[in-house]
C-alpha cells in the first residue's frame, strides 16, 4: 500500500514537470505582466536575501531584453535524477519509520557528521546562495559583510542551546518548555509559535521556489509550487525525519560541489592569486561604470575618485546602521530559536553528537559563504553588473549566469551543463528547506497539540505516527495553497519576520527555561506571546509594508520629470512613454490609499524589529514569572539542570 | 522500561556537579559574550568607522574585507576550542559524575 502511494506521488510529480515544459513558452511573456502591478515592484532595496528574488521577479517584466533560461534538454534529466534518487531515499526510509521517534527524530540514530551536513542543508536556503552572491555582484563588500551574521549565529547555537536541548528535549520546542511548567497551555502556545515561524519561512520559500522555477526553466508558477509541494509532502509523510535528513544531506553535498567547482573556475581566471583577483575587480571598467552611474548615481565621474576600489568598501547597500545591527541581533539569537533547527538536535543520540553536528555545520556554512565571495565578485568581474541587472534587479541570477558563462568559455555544452547543475541545486535546496519546515510544523501540531493536549499523552505508537502523517499532509497542502495565494504579494519581509519571531519569542523562553531557576508557566506564555506579537506588530507598521501615499508621491515625481521633458520639446522614448503611463496609473491607484493597517507612513523606522522586540520578549518573560511565581517550577529546576548538563535519563537511541 | 529514579537536588549539590557547572558556565558565557561583541564590531565599525575599513592592506585588499573574513576564522576557532575543552574536561567530569551515580 505504502509503495503504491509512493509510486503515485512519484508519477504525479514527474508528470507535473513533464507537463510544465509545454505551456511554458507562452507563459513567460504573460506571467511576468501581472507582477508589474504588484506593489512589491516599487519597494526599495530589501534587507533580507530572500528579498531580491521577489523584487526581481516584479521588475524584470517591463523590459525583457535578455532571455536567460536553462537548456531543458540538459536540465530536465538532471532534475529527474535528483527526484529519482531522493524518492529512493523515501522508499528506503519509509520502511524504517514505525514509531513516533522514528518519524520525528529518525529514532535518534543520525550521527554527528550526518546531522552537521543536514543542518547546513536545512539552513542554507536558495535565497542565501543566489541572493548573497547577487548582492556581492551588484553591491560588492556589503554583500559579503551581510553573510557573516548567518554563520556567527551558530556560536549561540553551539554554546548555549544545542547540547542542553539534546539532553532536555524529545521531539519539539514544546517538550523543552513544558518540562517544569503546566504542560497543556505551554505546549499549545509553543506549538502556535512554531507554526507561525514555520509558516512565514515556508511562504517565503514557496513563493521564491515558484518564481525561480518559472524564471529558470519556464515552468508556470502554479505548476512549480504544486510540483515542489507534492515532493515535499511525499518526503515528509512517508519518510519522516530520516528521508528529510537525507534530502538535506544530498542537497548540502550538491550545493558545496557546485559552489566549489564554480569558485575554482573563477579563481583560475585570475591565476589563483587573490591579489590579482581583487586588482581585476577594482580595475574592471564595467564595475567602475556600475558603481559610478548606478550605485552612487554620479552623472559624471568625480576626478580622482577610485570607483573600482569603492566597490570593495562598505556602505553601498547597507545604509542604515541601526537596521543592520537589529538584523544582526535577530540572526544571532533567532537561529537558535528556529524550531526546525532545534528539532535537528533531537535526531542525534548524545550531547556530544549534537556538539559535533553544530561544528561540522559551522565549517560547511562558513566555507560556503566564503565561496560566495568568489562567486559574487567573479560574477561582477566576468558577467558584469550591467548584464546581471538586466536579468534581475536584485542580482539573483548572478551565480547562474556565471556558471553558464565560465562553462561556456570551454564549450557551450559545459555551460549548459553547469547551469543545469546549479538549477538542480537550487531546486534540491528548496525541497530540503521546505521539508524541514513542514516536519517542524507538523511535529508541533501532532505531538504537542494532538497527542499531549487533546489526548493527554495517551496515544499508542501507531496512532502517534498516524497523527504525524496526517498533520504533515495537511501542513504540506496548506503550504501549497499559501504559496499559490501569495504569488503576487510581497514576501520579502517574511524571512526577517521568521527570524524576528524566533529571536524575540522562542529564544528568550528556551534560554530561561534551561538556565533560570524561577522560570515558570506564566513566564513562558507571556514571553512567547509578547515576543511574537511585538515582532509581528512592529513589522506591520515598519517600512516593509506598502504605503500607498509614498508610492503615489514617487509616481508623481516620475510624472513631473517626464512631463517636463515633454514640455521642453524633448521626445520621449518608447520606454519613457510606458514609464509615464505606468506612473500615472500608479498615482491614480495609490493617491488615496492607506497601508494594511490604515497608515500613511511607517510608525517604526526599521525593517528589522529585533532591536526592540528581543528586549521586549525577555522583559515580558521575566515580568510574567516574577508576577506569578511557582514553587513547583523552582523545585524542578535541579532536575532539568542536572539533565541538560549530564544527559542523565534521556531517551536512548533506537537501533535500526 | 521503568526509569531509574534520581534524587535531582542531591545531584545538584554533588561537588562534581558543582565543579562541572561552574566551569561550563564561565567558559560558555565568556566565549559567547566575546564572539557576540566581536561580531557586532563588524556592522558597527562599517557604519561608524568606514575610514578604517578602507585602509588597503595587501594590494587592493582592504581591512574591511580581512575583518569580515576574520569573523569566519574566529567563529571556527571558538568552535574548535570549545570542542577541545568540552571533549577533554566537561565530558570527563560528566562521565565521572554519571559513574558515581550508578
Amino acid at each position: 500500500m505504502r509503495k503504491l502511494i509512493t509510486a503515485l506521488t512519484l508519477a504525479l510529480s514527474l508528470g507535473s514537470f513533464a507537463f510544465a515544459a509545454e505551456p511554458a513558452k507562452q507563459a513567460t511573456g504573460t506571467a511576468a505582466a501581472p507582477a508589474m502591478t504588484a506593489p512589491a515592484a516599487t519597494q526599495a532595496a530589501p534587507a533580507v536575501p530572500a528579498a531580491p528574488m521577489t523584487a526581481k521577479a516584479a521588475t524584470t517584466a517591463p523590459e525583457q531584453k535578455k532571455s536567460f533560461k536553462a537548456n531543458p534538454v540538459v536540465t530536465i534529466p538532471i532534475f529527474l535524477i535528483i527526484i529519482g534518487v531522493t524518492m529512493m531515499v523515501v522508499v528506503w526510509s519509509a520502511k524504517r519509520t514505525k514509531s513516533a521517534a522514528d518519524f520525528y527524530t529518525a529514532g535518534g540514530g543520525i550521527t554527528g557528521t550526518q546531522n552537521g551536513w543536514a543542518i547546513a542543508g536545512d539552513y542554507m536556503s536558495a535565497a542565501s546562495f543566489l541572493g548573497i552572491s547577487g548582492l556581492i555582484a551588484l553591491y560588492g563588500y556589503d554583500g559579503f559583510m551581510y553573510s557573516v551574521g548567518w554563520l556567527v549565529a551558530y556560536i549561540t547555537v553551539l554554546l548555549i542551546v544545542a547540547e542542553p536541548c539534546r539532553n532536555a528535549g524529545k521531539y519539539t520546542l514544546g517538550d523543552i518548555l513544558s518540562f517544569r511548567t503546566e504542560p497543556k497551555p505551554v505546549r499549545a502556545v509553543a506549538a502556535l509559535s512554531t507554526v507561525t515561524v514555520s509558516t512565514f519561512y515556508l511562504t517565503a520559500q514557496m513563493v521564491g521556489a515558484g518564481k525561480l522555477m518559472q524564471l529558470l526553466i519556464g515552468i508556470p508558477y502554479k505548476t512549480a509550487i504544486i510540483g515542489v509541494g507534492i515532493l515535499m509532502v511525499g518526503y515528509v509523510v512517508f519518510g519522516g525525519m530520516t528521508a528529510t535528513t537525507w534530502v538535506q544531506i544530498i542537497k548540502a553535498g550538491l550545493l558545496m560541489t557546485g559552489a566549489f567547482l564554480l569558485s575554482v573556475l573563477v579563481a583560475a581566471k585570475s591565476g589563483f592569486s587573490p591579489l590579482r583577483f581583487f586588482n581585476d575587480i577594482a580595475t574592471s571598467p564595467n564595475i567602475i561604470e556600475h558603481v559610478q552611474k548606478v550605485v552612487l548615481k554620479d552623472p559624471l565621474p568625480v576626478p580622482g575618485f577610485d570607483y573600482g576600489q569603492r566597490f570593495l568598501e562598505p556602505g553601498l547597500f547597507l545604509k542604515q546602521p541601526l537596521d543592520q545591527i537589529s538584523l544582526g541581533m535577530a540572526l544571532v539569537l533567532g537561529t537558535a530559536g528556529m524550531p526546525h533547527i532545534l528539532m535537528r538536535f533531537f535526531t542525534v543520540p548524545t550531547a556530544q553528537a549534537a556538539r559535533k553536528s553544530v561544528i561540522v555545520a559551522m565549517f560547511i556554512i562558513g566555507f560556503f559563504y566564503i565561496l560566495t565571495t568568489l562567486l559574487g565578485f567573479g560574477a561582477a568581474l566576468h558577467v558584469t553588473p550591467q548584464e546581471i541587472s538586466k536579468v534581475g534587479k536584485g542580482g539573483n541570477m548572478a551565480a547562474m549566469m556565471l556558471a553558464q558563462q565560465l562553462g561556456g568559455d570551454v564549450s557551450p555544452f559545459l555551460g549548459d551543463l553547469l547551469l543545469a547543475f546549479l538549477c538542480a541545486v537550487a531546486f534540491a535546496t528548496i525541497l530540503a528547506v521546505v521539508s524541514g519546515l513542514v516536519l517542524a510544523a507538523s511535529a508541533a501540531i501532532a505531538h504537542d497539540i494532538y497527542v499531549n493536549v487533546i489526548k493527554d499523552g495517551h496515544a499508542d505508537q501507531h496512532e502517534q505516527v498516524m497523527a504525524a502523517r496526517v498533520t504533515s499532509l495537511c501542513v504540506g497542502a496548506a503550504g501549497i495553497m499559501i504559496g499559490i495565494a501569495a504569488e503576487k504579494s510581497n514576501v520579502a519581509h517574511l524571512v526577517a519576520l521568521a527570524f524576528a519571531v524566533a529571536s524575540s519569542g522562542n529564544l528568550p523562553v528556551v534560554v530561561m527555561s534551561l538556565f533560570w531557576k524561577k522560570f515558570n508557566t506564566a513566564g513562558v506564555i507571556s514571553g512567547l506571546v509578547v515576543g511574537t506579537v511585538a515582532s509581528i506588530a512592529l513589522v506591520m507598521v515598519s517600512p516593509n509594508m506598502t504605503y500607498p501615499k509614498k508610492v503615489a508621491a514617487d509616481a508623481q515625481k516620475t510624472v513631473t520629470v517626464l512631463e517636463k521633458k515633454q514640455a521642453e520639446g524633448g521626445s520621449l522614448t518608447d520606454k519613457e512613454m510606458k514609464d509615464l503611463a505606468k506612473a500615472k496609473a500608479d498615482y491614480a491607484a495609490n493617491k488615496d490609499g492607506k497601508s494594511m493597517l490604515g497608515l500613511d507612513a511607517p510608525l517604526f523606522p526599521l525593517k528589522n524589529p529585533g532591536i526592540l522586540s528581543i528586549p521586549l520578549g525577555f522583559l515580558a518573560a521575566i515580568i510574567g514569572c516574577l508576577a506569578f511565581p511557582s514553587r513547583r517550577s523552582e523545585e524542578m529546576f535541579d532536575e532539568i539542570y542536572v539533565r541538560q548538563n549530564t544527559g542523565i535519563g534521556i531517551a536512548k537511541a533506537v537501533d535500526h | 522500561m521503568a526509569e531509574k529514579q534520581y534524587d535531582w537536588s542531591a545531584i545538584a549539590k554533588n561537588p562534581k556537579f558543582v565543579e562541572l557547572h561552574r566551569k561550563k558556565t564561565t567558559f560558555l558565557v565568556g566565549w559567547w559574550v566575546f564572539s557576540t561583541v566581536f561580531y557586532f564590531l563588524l556592522p558597527i565599525g562599517a557604519a561608524f568607522a568606514p575610514g578604517l575599513f578602507k585602509i588597503k592592506i595587501f594590494g587592493r585588499i582592504n581591512f574591511g574585507y580581512l575583518f569580515a573574513l576574520s569573523q569566519f576564522f574566529v567563529s571556527w576557532g571558538i568552535a574548535m576550542y570549545y570542542a577541545h575543552v568540552a571533549n577533554k574536561d566537561f565530558d570527563r567530569l560528566t562521565r565521572e559524575l554519571v559513574e558515581e551515580l550508578k
